[in-house]
């Protein structure tokens, strides 16, 4: 699904940071902070799937629980449909929640394991909507049949259910209230390969269905890639680069994601001689991150300015393409 | 019930109907049944499969690992012209750690955490090469430079929880080369790592096999890394072997369904956008539930009425060449494609 070009953003993320303190001794006294998100934005259009890819600790999970304001932004903004959710008051926030849901990664900690599927599924509604047990209910029964599972499912406990059918609830769970924007953290990263697809699948089927609009959070570079129609690189808190998914893979032009390309383990055996960049080193600790562009270390192409000053997520050509680089890569596709 | 594997003068494994049976509250299970396939020297296996699957279980058997309520119940672990299977713990022991190593998916479960680096790498090479203090630590720090730990005459005096999840890996790499094994078991090795370091450690262990000549069974999830890695691949499902051959032939010209079905369904990056992924309709079956005759059938687009009665053995396709194995109704004796 394309977005329309001239739609403006269902959501405006802007600067946002999450800083989180690092406490010592017994007074607790606060003696740094941990910048999980440093300064991050990105728009998402109406319709469209906007994935945001990166390392452990990039900060991409914490930008989508900031999204749906289960985290607190330290600073910036987060404008869903024109209304900065940051600093919402409670009440307000409440009525906003029924557009943006969250789906995540392990369906089996984010369900209640005492609560049958069915009334997992009516709890929102009756919540939310002021709906009646029967009613509701009838409605969870209508959404299991969406989501593909059995209506015997209606009665069973999430134990008793596969991880990729546990899965299953949590989308109905986050489509009962019928929301514009789902936040998906890992949705397919704990489920087997052979029920990945069917995951990913069903998510691009309710997106036609229903025109949701989705944040998707994977470090896995080929879910990224089958659902996304733009793509949003994190790297130590920070975008580095935003585009197209067509793009990005065709012509990356920050040296992070051309490395994190070449890193992916193709499931191809004729390409396991291919020339690639692999860079050595560790990811730097959010904590303590470096000075000037915080790639730099691990950068292959890094030079003196880089190391002082941080580059600004500036226009790189193509359409919404934007790159945080003082030395972008050729435009030349590679 | 499963083909012997054929021996030829490199064979440095040989498993052979290996079952293991483990007992567990809601009864007995059987994670691996009639599970067999061959390591040639410095060659590199890979196991694949889902979770389930009988590959970890598999690992732990050829080990003698097995927990408490677990043992190997049929079947043969012939390493150097021993059976593995039923040898005694003390025997065992001295094969552990020396001629076949082991690294983990989590090294810092099997790293202990109030010895430094140095002093868990000298343990070993003290026991099994009878090195002295002084000689172990000299050589742990080769070691440690050998899989690219920066400043490892400092590393060496390190406690684990010091290093990051890349470096405890390239630890436990540098623990299971100590002893200049001739096998190496990996379970899982990158699978908690991020994928520029797992492209790192991949790129290590295959340098290391190619210099040192240690052959490796290689268990992962990841078809990817499977394309990285393997010289041959066993696909497992459901506790067996359904696929065996050399890695090209696994990607080129699959043959069993599941794992047809398997390739169909992972996305690749370096293809243009478009074809929608092939699901595999079903989940894998629970060990305690297992359908009759072929595991696969109840997901399987092909099956006939065969499946269900008859479970297919592992079989060499073409003529008893013996590099490429299918456990299928779909194929014949001659490995001709039987017309459904």
């Amino acid at each position: 699904m394309t977005a329309v070009e001239d739609a403006s953003p269902l959501l405006q993320v802007r600067d946002l940071r999450r800083y989180y303190p690092i406490r010592k001794g017994v007074i607790a006294r606060t003696v740094g902070h941990v910048r999980a998100v440093d300064g991050v934005s990105f728009d998402v259009y109406p319709g469209e799937t906007v994935g945001i890819v990166g390392e452990s600790g990039c900060g991409k999970s914490t930008t989508g629980r900031a999204v749906v304001r289960l985290e607190p932004p330290t600073s910036g903004s987060v404008l869903f449909d024109g209304t900065d959710i940051a600093t919402l008051s409670t009440a307000r926030m409440r009525r906003l929640r029924t557009e943006l849901q969250m789906v995540f990664q392990d369906p089996y900690s984010s369900l209640n394991p005492q609560i049958r599927i069915g009334d997992l599924l009516a709890e929102p509604l009756v919540a939310h909507k002021r709906l009646d047990r029967a009613g509701a209910r009838a409605k969870a029964a209508e959404m299991l049949a969406t989501v593909g599972l059995p209506q015997l499912s209606l009665d069973r406990y999430p134990h008793e259910l596969s991880g990729g059918m546990r899965q299953r609830v949590g989308i109905a769970r986050a489509l009962m209230l019928e929301p514009r924007l789902i936040v998906c953290d890992e949705p397919v990263s704990a489920l087997d390969v052979s029920i990945q697809a069917q995951v990913l699948n069903l998510l691009k089927d309710l997106q036609g269905e229903f025109g949701l609009t989705y944040v998707f959070i994977s470090h896995g570079l080929g879910a990224i890639k089958y659902i996304s129609d733009r793509i949003v690189v994190m790297y130590l808190g920070k975008v580095m680069e935003t585009a197209t998914t067509a793009e990005i893979f065709a012509r990356p032009r920050h040296p992070y994601t051309e490395i994190l390309l070449d890193a992916y383990p193709e499931p191809d055996p004729r390409l396991r001689d291919r020339e690639r960049i692999i860079v050595e080193g560790d990811v730097p600790s959010p904590a303590n991150p470096p000075p000037g562009c915080v790639f730099h270390t691990r950068c292959p192409y890094a030079q003196d300015i880089c190391r002082t000053e941080a580059p600004p997520l500036n226009a790189a050509g193509g359409a919404r393409h934007q790159v945080a680089c003082h030395f972008p890569l050729a435009q030349e596709a590679s | 019930m499963s083909v012997t594997p054929p021996v030829t003068a490199s064979t440095l494994l040989r498993v052979d109907g290996l079952r293991t049976e483990f007992t567990t509250d809601q009864g007995p299970i059987t994670p691996v049944d009639g599970v067999g396939f061959t390591v040639a020297a410095g060659e590199t296996l890979c196991l694949v499969g889902e979770s389930g699957s009988g590959k970890s279980v598999s690992a732990l058997s050829i080990m003698g690992l097995l927990a408490g309520n677990g043992r190997i119940t049929e079947g043969s672990v012939m390493f150097e012209g021993q059976d593995l299977a039923g040898l005694p713990e003390p025997e065992l022991r001295r094969i552990r750690g020396h001629a076949i190593a082991m690294i983990f998916q989590e090294p810092m479960t099997s790293l202990n955490p109030v010895l430094t680096i140095g002093d868990q790498l000298a343990e070993t090479m003290i026991l099994h090469l009878g090195l002295t203090k002084a000689e172990a630590r000299q050589r742990a720090i080769e070691l440690l430079e050998k899989v690219g730990i920066p400043r490892a005459g400092a590393v060496v005096d390190d406690h684990p929880h010091r290093l990051s999840g890349g470096m405890r890996q390239r630890v436990m790499i540098a623990m299971a080369l100590s002893c200049r094994p001739k096998l190496i078991i990996a379970d899982e090795p990158t699978t908690a790592l991020d994928v520029t370091i797992q492209a790192q450690i991949l790129r290590l262990m295959r340098e290391l096999s190619a210099e040192t000549g240690t052959a490796t069974i290689f268990i992962t999830h990841d078809l990817g890394v499977v394309a990285e890695m393997a010289d041959r691949v066993a696909v497992m499902y459901a506790g067996q072997v359904v696929e065996e051959t050399d890695v090209y032939t696994l990607f080129d010209q699959p043959k069993h369904p599941y794992t047809v079905a398997l390739l169909r369904s992972i996305p690749h990056i370096t293809t243009p956008a478009g074809d929608r992924l092939t699901p595999i309709s079903g989940s894998v079956p629970s060990l305690l539930h297992l359908p009759t005759g072929c595991r696969f059938r109840e997901r399987c687009p092909h099956a006939m009425d065969r499946c269900t009665t008859e479970l297919p053995a592992l079989r060499p396709l073409g003529e008893g060449e013996g590099t490429h194995s299918v456990r299928c109704w779909l194929y014949d004796e001659t490995g001709t494609a039987v017309s459904v």
